[in-house]
């Protein structure tokens, strides 16, 4: 203690102080914004968010149409069914959403941070509801630095219970998604929730409120990967948001009536309206920041500004580095478009899309694992045939029944033994025991490879072939 | 906490744990602020690459600091809730063999009564049941077509399962017993008390012609005589075998060991010893009573044909 206290009488004489090496958050208060890019964003809100909270109740064959059915691991989308073995095609989709975002990135910039990104839409939807509960921009400000009085209390209950509201809703959705939602939707009402779906629906639903409600920006600005790696993408043809500063420069006020040439002043009358609108806080005058996700609020509010003056629009817009250099109104896209950056992204999107969907096209309803018996090689027959054993897995993931009938070629008289047709139920793996018998007269010794068809009895076109191997002595 | 000799070691362990934890927690307060001349700031971390290009220090937010308390109340909370400081067992007495057997109390709890059913009926019953026999039919693939095949038809020195014909007897309480405690089937080395190489051959000879193959008559007749003082006392004077002591039948056209005439010579040349592990050690008496239905319904099915 003595020591310490003798430190900060040492450092006081040196006149230094301890300065917090962290940051504290400041508060966003950002201002409503009305124009045709925050009409995109509230239409691709609502696009999202009918799918989101829509599709689990969509029924589809008398079941639900999306239902990710972890316990069973059966997959169901719309008249398609995965399982497991069909990994690949989520891999490719994976693949397919990345190089997306790479060549909308590289065209236009961050544009899924700015108009689909959950966190965009969420932070946008309880924005709407603050703004409805509290006010614009300057009423929240009052609101909050004043004292606590009853109206502040009843607002903020408002404003926290319909959050609340919403983010267990977005929770309860989530688990639709892996448990039946009827089903759910019974066990929520009868208070019957399992551990796990209760854990997620309450996690979920916090992460959304957390994220949406109190994070924003913060998670843009130091959480999100994506907001980070995606400058790799930018070149000097990206289409970001942009100052035209040759234009807004010297900025500063001015009388409507004014002519700002002869005051030497630019376009910009310094109202900071694209400050107050910024859902992350900055001034995108001071060129294109980190910060920034693309959403264009600046772009609606300043054009708003300038109908006012009656001066043109564009003053902050989408253009191109190389456009701002060479001082052009508008960016040459087409030209700009075919770059090997974007023609790489295009090209290798549109290769993963065409084999994503031709193997969506021509995927089996039928697959089919041998395994041999390992036990043993060969048993001779009382008639004297050899003869080995083969376990078949037959995996119907069609949701009907099929009948399969199997048979082998690769040596010569290959018999199969096994109750023909083999029936196997709507989306199940049946296992069925195979022998396959062979003369070894004719046959050298060692072993042979053998090709099993298993062929669907009443639909030929379906059908798989699987290679193994028979064992003669 | 078996592993330490003394109760010491528990106690040094805890207070490593502790020590570090508190560690942790001074030295992030120690790192959360720094101690600046007025108006200096921390603008680079002063690190200069290719000529030029330098690096800011931007600040972390906060809250992200709050994270890292975080991670010390909630190591505080573990240590206190689960096994980790010493000896001490926690406040929910977790342990990895309290789980195992919690899982296992679940699985019998859950499965359990499905085998009660089963074993509340008798095996001839439980045979024609659909639902036992793709139970049985799980059971077996995973428990004995090892050996016996996945289809049950056995191989060398493995018995086929559905060829109705038993080493031991095919009723169900004969099947239950092979399964639970095992079989060891011995024929003896006989080389020797046959006599010599000719005689062995002899007698092979015999037994083709007890079992309806081509044999040669002459070496038959000689061999007669050795079978039926030798062979006979477990096979049996007419070669029919005897299930008491799982010694096969000779007459009919299944052979576990081979057929042939080398392979009957080999026989009694080097004898032959067969095991069936005992399943009663590690199965228990549910599943054990599905097999067995299984396998006696595998036997009532008539083979498949040749």
């Amino acid at each position: 203690m003595k020591k310490s206290a003798a430190n900060v009488k040492l450092a006081a004489v040196r006149n230094e102080v301890d300065t917090a090496l962290y940051e504290v958050r400041k508060k966003i208060y950002t201002r409503a914004v009305h124009g045709w890019f925050a009409g995109w964003r509230i239409a691709l809100v609502v696009l999202t968010q009918l799918i989101y909270y829509g599709l689990p109740w969509i029924t589809w064959n008398g079941r639900q149409a999306v239902l990710f059915d972890l316990g069973a691991r059966k997959f169901y989308i719309f008249g398609a069914v995965f399982w497991p073995q069909d990994f690949i095609f989520l891999a490719a989709l994976l693949v397919i959403s990345a190089l997306s975002l790479f060549l909308f990135t590289a065209v236009a910039g961050r544009l899924f941070c700015g108009y689909a990104c959950p966190q965009t839409v969420y932070t946008e939807i309880f924005m709407w509801i603050e703004r409805w509960v509290e006010g614009d921009r300057l009423q929240r400000m009052r609101l909050d630095r004043g004292g606590i009085g009853v109206r502040k209390l009843a607002l903020k209950t408002t404003k926290h219970a319909l959050w609340i509201a919403l983010a267990l809703w977005t929770g309860f959705t989530f688990v639709g998604y892996f448990t039946p939602v009827d089903v759910l939707a019974g066990e929520v009402v009868h208070w019957k929730l399992g551990p796990w779906e209760t854990f997620w629906i309450l996690f979920y639903g916090f992460a959304t409120y957390g994220n949406a409600g109190w994070m924003r920006e913060q998670v843009c600005k130091y959480m999100c990967p994506y907001a980070r790696f995606q400058s790799v993408m930018f070149d000097q043809d990206t289409l970001v948001i942009t100052y035209d500063e040759a234009r807004g420069e010297p900025r500063g006020g001015r009388s409507r009536s004014a002519d700002p040439r002869k005051s030497g002043l630019g376009d910009c009358v310094d109202c900071a309206i694209c400050v107050q609108v910024c859902p992350t806080g900055i001034d995108i005058r001071q060129g294109l920041q980190y910060e920034c996700i693309g959403c264009a609020a600046c772009i609606d509010g300043c054009n708003q500004v300038m109908d006012k003056m009656g001066y043109a629009h564009g003053l902050i817009r989408y253009s191109t580095a190389k456009a701002m250099q060479r001082r052009e109104v508008e960016p040459r896209l087409l030209k700009s478009f075919f770059r090997p950056r974007v023609l790489v992204y295009s090209a290798l999107l549109g290769v993963i899309v065409a084999a994503f969907s031709i193997g969506l096209a021509l995927r089996s309803p039928l697959k089919v694992d041998v395994i041999r018996d390992r036990g043993a090689l060969v048993r001779e027959t009382r008639a004297g045939l050899v003869e080995n054993v083969y376990r078949l897995q037959l995996m119907n993931t069609d949701e009907r029944p099929h009948r399969y009938r199997i048979s082998a070629t690769g040596l010569e008289g290959i018999a199969v033994v096994v109750e023909q047709p083999v029936q196997v139920p709507a989306a199940t793996t049946q296992g069925v025991a195979v022998a396959l018998r062979v003369d070894p007269a004719g046959v050298a010794a060692g072993s042979h490879k053998i090709v099993f068809h298993v062929e669907d009895v009443d639909d030929p076109a379906v059908r798989s072939d699987e290679k193994s191997r028979f064992f003669v002595r | 906490m078996s592993d330490f000799t003394s109760e010491g070691w528990g106690l040094y362990v805890a207070l490593i744990a502790l020590v570090s934890i508190v560690g942790c927690g001074v030295f992030l307060k120690s790192c959360s602020t720094k101690r600046a001349a007025p108006g200096e700031q921390v603008d680079t971390t002063g690190h200069t690459w290719d000529e030029d290009l330098t690096e800011w220090n931007n600040p972390l937010p906060r809250w992200w600091m709050w994270l890292f308390y975080l991670t010390i109340v909630f190591s505080l909370g573990y240590l206190v809730l689960y096994p980790g400081l010493g000896t001490y067992e926690g406040y929910f007495k977790w342990s990895s063999r309290g789980q195992y057997e919690g899982e296992q109390a679940h699985a019998k709890a859950t499965y359990g009564p499905v085998f009660e059913k089963y074993l509340a009926q008798d095996i001839k019953t439980v045979a024609a049941d659909p639902q036992a026999r793709a139970m049985g039919q799980r059971l077996f693939l995973n428990y004995c077509s090892q050996c016996h095949g996945s289809d049950a038809g056995g191989a060398r020195g493995y018995p086929s399962l559905r060829d109705r014909d038993w080493l031991y007897g095919g009723t169900p309480e004969i099947i239950k017993a092979s399964i639970s405690g095992g079989r060891t089937g011995t024929m003896p080395p006989l080389g020797a008390t046959v006599g010599s190489d000719e005689d062995v051959k002899d007698t092979a000879h015999y037994v083709l012609k007890l079992a309806g193959r081509t044999y040669d008559s002459l070496r038959a007749y000689r061999g007669e005589a050795k079978f039926k003082t030798i062979c006979a006392a477990c096979h049996g004077p007419e070669g029919k075998g005897n299930q008491q002591i799982g010694a096969p039948n000779l007459t009919d056209e299944i052979w576990l060991h081979g057929g042939s005439e080398s392979f009957i010579v080999e026989t009694i040349t080097k004898g032959r010893k067969s095991l069936m592990p005992q399943h009663g050690v590690f199965l228990d008496e549910g599943k054990i009573h599905l097999l067995t239905a299984y396998v006696y319904g595998l036997s009532m099915t008539p083979d498949k044909p040749q």
